[in-house]
């Protein structure tokens, strides 16, 4: 890290004309515009249901530590207490039985590389409201491809569902038998991963996969192939429909936790002004 | 005949609100054997164990045979009115506040003469039914009450002093969800309580019984999760004002001792849930219903905790279960000592395995939520203390007090 900030140091400063220089520019100028994808953490938001004899999710909590008062005179703070997979989050492949013996498959080792990275956005938003249990299929992303080209390998995926949008029980979409919300098909996952190489795959509902994804073959396809590849998952996104199909930049680096199975994060998108929300 | 109560006028803004006195609480160690049977609604009197002399007061020694073996027991409740007496004054400030006071002597059946409150149906030559109940300072005193029930009884203003009827009273029930929730709130509203609020955590879960609670007269759903301060702290905001019984019904039931539980999850979740939820709560709304334990007909009364019995003694089959409702009975001790000087009276009803989905692998005999809202319900209507509903929470009762050492073997 120090040779790093040293040679960074040494750089010539005719990097004004640089890319960075052309970016900070470009973000104090308005014409790169950047997009909070986050849901807010609050106790209030739905968690992953499990059967309550299964460990659950612990949900958002949040307790004063002092507010300018007897507990500390001057200051606020406030412990928090949640699960790495609470609120809007980050799945590392260890996360899934499948990606168990992987090499850096904690979030502490996601390299930072690949924290930054561009994302293609695939509109689902109709499809969803029609059926709360659309499967994204390889058609729909070929037709998407047919579109706006190829998914180039190392992108996010990011499925637009419009599912953000919803209030609290009707996001969560609970029945008798589970939940009933969108998501990808085993199909389109493999796809995605083994055909398209993407970095991973990011979502508005609560989960990378579909609620009732573990009817699927194999249970939980996102998880199962995501992360026994190698490839990471994000969920409980907002704002993508502000994001055009190709181009915006996502920018979403996990807490680091040592051994962390996931990690909640605030998830950014760089978008070129102008672009905006396109249909699958 | 008792005149009936008439519902609470909305409060005047421009008053003040009276602060809660108390009666004497000041009473002999001797005396709080007095206390103990009150608290569990008993009625019985110092008896000697060597000479079966029954006396009152409490004595240290028999007054027949000097015996220091007194211990108080069950005897019959009956007794003729001697004497009547109406107090038009007092130089003690609470009884100045309530005046005038009836009290008279009863010839006891079991013996003793003994100076009691009088029930306004009850009166000089009557027969009378004797009760210990334990008045605002949380101390014994005798009541004598008419031998049969007459119209309007409990609405008699000297023994709604003494009793907690939900009658008028706004109530919050915690945990609706729970099948012990929903039948309190039920309960609650068919014994005239004005508002029964029905606690419902994560609105965003389905609550398929939502529609059938708030159909029923004078139920309104709120939002609150007891595991959430924030949630606590909100809607103590919105109707703390307005809680004159708080009924804790949350539960978090799971099997399992310490060793065999993989790490502290379930543990947490059972505190978070038990313990600390009882600490949010009573943050909360503590301080407020002690504030208003003098507020009129609908002044804030009491604070009812629903545990397991096993809280007095470790169940190693909910053996982590039974440590977090140890830590809730310890914590309800404190929080009547901190009531006290409100009024505030704290109920323990402790019961055994209910009849629900977590105690399915339990044996009978269980206890039926019904059974636990109607206890709770008995307790306001009497003023209790300590509440043991069902078989296996009275039997734990009985043989905590023979041999401690012999039912932790046996559990």
């Amino acid at each position: 890290m120090t040779s790093k900030s040293a040679k960074i140091a040494k750089t010539p400063s005719g990097n004004a004309s640089g890319p960075l220089a052309a970016l900070a520019s470009a973000l104090a100028g308005g014409a790169i515009e950047v997009i909070d994808l986050t849901q807010t953490l609050s106790p209030d938001f739905p968690t992953l249901v499990l059967p309550p004899e299964l460990g659950q999710c612990t949900p958002f909590r949040i307790e004063e530590i002092s507010r300018y008062d007897e507990r500390g005179p001057a200051w606020y703070w406030n412990t928090i207490t949640l699960s790495e997979h609470t609120g809007t989050h980050f799945d590392a492949p260890v996360h899934w039985i499948s990606g168990r013996d992987l090499p850096h498959n904690t979030v502490d080792a996601v390299p930072a590389q690949k924290q930054v990275a561009p994302a293609c956005v695939i509109d689902c938003s109709e499809l969803s409201a029609k059926d709360a249990d659309f499967l994204l299929q390889p058609a729909h992303i070929e037709a998407w491809e047919a579109e706006h080209g190829r998914i180039p390998a190392g992108s996010w995926v990011l499925m637009r569902t419009d599912w953000s949008k919803r209030d609290a029980a009707s996001y969560a979409n609970l029945r008798e038998d589970g939940a009933h919300t969108p998501g990808p098909s085993p199909a389109a996952m493999r796809l995605l991963v083994e055909a398209r190489g993407i970095l991973g795959f990011g979502t508005e509902t609560i989960g990378t996969d579909s609620g009732q994804a573990h009817h699927l073959d194999p249970p939980y396809p996102a998880h199962y192939i995501l992360h026994g590849n190698g490839r990471y998952g994000l969920q409980c996104l907002a704002n993508l429909d502000k994001l055009p199909p190709t181009g915006a930049l996502i920018i979403a680096p996990p807490l680091k936790i040592r051994h962390g199975s996931g990690s909640p994060l605030r998830v950014l998108a760089l978008v070129e002004r102008g672009a905006t929300g396109g249909k699958a | 005949m008792t005149e009936p109560l008439t519902p609470p006028k909305r409060k005047n803004p421009l008053k003040k609100t009276r602060l809660p006195l108390l009666p004497s609480g000041i009473r002999s160690r001797t005396a709080q054997m007095l206390t103990l049977v009150a608290a569990e609604g008993r009625f019985a009197l110092p008896t000697c164990l060597d000479c079966g002399a029954v006396h009152y007061p409490p004595r240290d020694a028999c007054p027949k045979c000097l015996s220091a073996r007194i211990f108080a027991q069950e005897a019959p409740a009956g007794g003729r009115v001697a004497a009547e007496t109406i107090i038009r004054t007092s130089t003690d400030p609470y009884f100045r506040e309530r005046m005038p006071w009836r009290i008279g002597t009863v010839v006891l059946d079991a013996g003793p003469s003994i100076i009691a409150h009088l029930q306004g149906d009850v009166a000089t030559g009557s027969r009378a039914r004797m009760e210990w109940k334990l008045d605002k300072s949380g101390q014994a005193v005798a009541f004598a009450l008419p031998e049969k029930e007459t119209p309007n009884m409990a609405d008699d203003p000297q023994l709604r002093e003494m009793t907690l009827d939900p009658k008028f009273r706004r109530v919050l029930v915690t945990d609706a969800r729970t099948a012990v929730g929903q039948e309190m709130v039920k309960a609650l509203a068919a014994q005239g309580a004005a508002i029964v609020f029905a606690g419902l955590a994560e609105p965003w879960k389905p609550a398929p019984v939502r529609d059938a609670l708030a159909a029923i007269k004078g139920v309104e759903i709120v939002p609150i999760d007891i595991t959430d301060t924030d949630s606590v702290n909100e809607l103590a905001g919105e109707i703390g004002a307005k809680v004159d019984i708080l009924i804790n019904t949350a539960e978090h039931i799971r099997p399992g001792g310490l060793m065999e539980r993989k790490g502290v999850g379930v543990a947490r979740e059972e505190l978070e849930a038990g313990y600390l939820g009882l600490v949010r709560l009573a943050q909360a709304f503590g301080p407020t219903m002690r504030f208003r334990g003098a507020d009129g007909t609908n002044s804030a009364c009491a604070w009812v905790n629903v545990l397991s019995v096993f809280a007095q003694v470790n169940w190693p089959q909910f053996g982590a279960h039974s440590a977090s409702q140890a830590a809730m009975l310890s914590a309800a001790q404190s929080l009547r000592a901190e009531f006290r000087a409100g009024g505030v009276r704290v109920i323990n009803v402790f019961t055994g395995p209910l009849e629900t989905e977590w105690y399915q692998a339990v044996p009978p005999p269980k206890v039926a939520p019904s059974q636990v809202a109607a206890a709770t319900i008995d307790a306001l209507k009497r003023g209790l203390e300590d509440v043991y509903v069902g078989d296996i929470a009275q039997d734990v009762r009985s043989r905590l007090a023979v041999n401690p050492k012999a039912i932790e073997r046996e559990l």
